[in-house]
């Protein structure tokens, strides 16, 4: 059964190649609000941090998490297209085991968000990232991403199937995309309303950047890591569970 | 193996509170085309559905190739193909990136060529490599067909399968159904169109209110209504009749 999930999966990466646009429009907002902050905000921001900080490298996991939340709209878009066409009752009615056709959309979701974050490492790389980080420490950067790229597309699966029309299927990234402009992702929570504060600390986000930061600058990442695994694992759960019902129900 | 390839008894499905299948009951021979009449909202996918296994029944039993749609849905998967309201290709993929799709899908050891011969068959070879969002809706409903038709299933299923195409593309369809017939695959049909079910079905069966109210060739239905009386009336020619003789087609078969 499993091959027939990578039959799937490579009918859906035909898609990607064959819409790159869409690879290109997810990453190139959040490539226009990394230049903003390094280029307009990261002066002023700078003065609120240690010396010496590089700000690309400060900024970066933020826009990493930005590009991910954006990417998973396209992924529940896809769904919702799949379903609506007919496809998902197509390939249920034949014998081939009923999951297949979700995990191919997981597993595409996954690809082609780790693609974006690629070509955003890559453009960060020609503005000044620098990392010292090891091979470890970069395999943990991955597996972190992964994981909330996971996390995420567990959630987009529940509008993808779920909604009503293909705008109502993708809107929901919306509030995520911005999550990160409430984190430690771009300035120091010290500077932030005690409210705001409250809230930059405790969600979700500010865990992962905190983690992702201290990796690539080869610092010990402390009990970041373990919150940060633990809020991707949690929604995971939580999504899975409800996708899982949507795709039981809807399909 | 018996005779009968498709078995309905007492089916019954509602959804919330409505009630759409009130315990239909029908039998399709095996190689006969059935079709399944009634008018929209009468339940005619809902029973597709159920037969195809993406929806589970409330009551009473369908079986396929003898096999329980409930208990057995892998070996009535195995049995069937559905071709859906929607045709269900993918306008991403060429027309013949999607037959091999389907073909390495059903396990088939020569995806390409199974992919080559129904194009040939269809007469989709010359737009084999085009992507099919560029189809028109005929084009379109006949790769869907050609798609079901990947691994030759004993029993296929196709929901309303000329609703939202011209004329000429029902006519192209039309006669894409008669051949499959001719090749002894049996078919079971759902439309809303009598001239449809007049055109291609061997026995017809109408549903309404949830339940078969009519079942049986045509003839024995022409028999369920008072004889005929002859009356003479002007022979007008259709809108259809005409906008088939303008672009040159001779409709009606």
């Amino acid at each position: 059964m499993k091959s027939k999930t990578f039959v799937l999966f490579g009918r859906l990466m035909k898609h990607i190649i064959r819409s790159i646009d869409t690879i290109i429009t997810v990453a190139i907002t959040p490539i226009g609000i990394m230049l903003m902050f390094v280029y307009v905000f990261g002066g002023a921001i700078k003065a609120s941090l240690p010396d010496g900080v590089n700000y690309v490298n400060y900024q970066l996991p933020g826009i990493l998490l930005m590009a991910i939340a954006s990417g998973i709209s396209y992924t529940a878009f896809r769904m919702f297209d799949d379903k609506q066409n007919g496809i998902f009752s197509r390939f249920n009615s034949m014998p081939i085991s009923r999951s297949s056709a979700l995990w191919a959309h997981v597993l595409t979701s996954l690809v082609s968000n780790m693609i974006t974050v690629t070509i955003i490492f890559l453009v960060a790389l020609l503005m000044g990232f620098r990392s010292g980080a090891g091979v470890l420490e970069w395999l943990s950067v991955v597996g972190i991403l992964a994981l909330f790229t996971l996390a995420l597309t567990w959630v987009a699966v529940i509008p993808g199937l779920t909604a009503k029309s293909a705008e109502g299927a993708s809107v929901f990234s919306y509030p995520l995309i911005f999550l990160p402009m409430f984190s430690s992702a771009f300035a120091p929570t010290e500077t932030m309303p005690a409210a705001v504060r409250w809230f930059a600390e405790n969600q979700p986000i500010t865990s992962i950047v905190e983690t992702v930061r201290a990796l690539l600058n080869s610092e010990p990442a402390g009990n970041d890591i373990w919150v940060a695994l633990a809020w991707c694992i949690g929604i995971m759960i939580v999504a899975w569970f409800f996708a899982m019902r949507a795709y039981k129900h809807r399909v | 193996m018996t005779e009968t390839a498709i078995r309905v008894k007492d089916l019954r499905k509602s959804f919330k509170n409505t009630a759409v299948l009130k315990g239909v009951d029908f039998e399709v021979r095996r190689g006969e085309i059935f079709a399944l009449l009634g008018s929209n909202g009468a339940g005619k996918t809902t029973t597709v559905n159920i037969l195809s296994t993406l929806l589970k029944s409330d009551g009473g039993s369908a079986s396929v190739c003898d096999f329980d749609t409930g208990r057995q849905p892998d070996k009535v998967r195995q049995s069937i193909s559905l071709t859906g309201q929607f045709a269900a290709v993918d306008g991403i993929l060429t027309g013949r990136e999607n037959l091999i799709l389907i073909a390495k899908l059903r396990g088939i050891a020569t995806p390409a060529q199974t992919a080559d011969n129904l194009l040939e068959r269809f007469g989709l070879s010359e737009a084999a490599n085009k992507r099919a969002a560029t189809y028109s809706g005929g084009m379109t409903r006949r790769l869907d067909i050609a798609m079901s038709l990947v691994g030759t299933p004993a029993v296929i299923f196709l929901d309303e399968p000329t609703t939202g195409l011209d004329p000429e593309g029902r006519l192209e369809v039309w006669k894409t159904v008669k051949t499959l017939a001719d090749g002894g695959t049996t078919i079971l049909l759902t439309t809303q169109y009598l001239e449809e079910a007049e055109q291609l079905a061997d026995r017809i069966a109408i549903l309404h209110g949830g339940k078969i109210i009519a079942n049986g060739t045509l003839e024995e239905l022409k028999k369920l209504f008072p004889p005929a009386e002859v009356e003479y009336i002007e022979k007008q020619p259709s809108l259809e009749d005409i906008f088939l003789a303008i672009i040159g087609k001779k409709g009606g078969e």
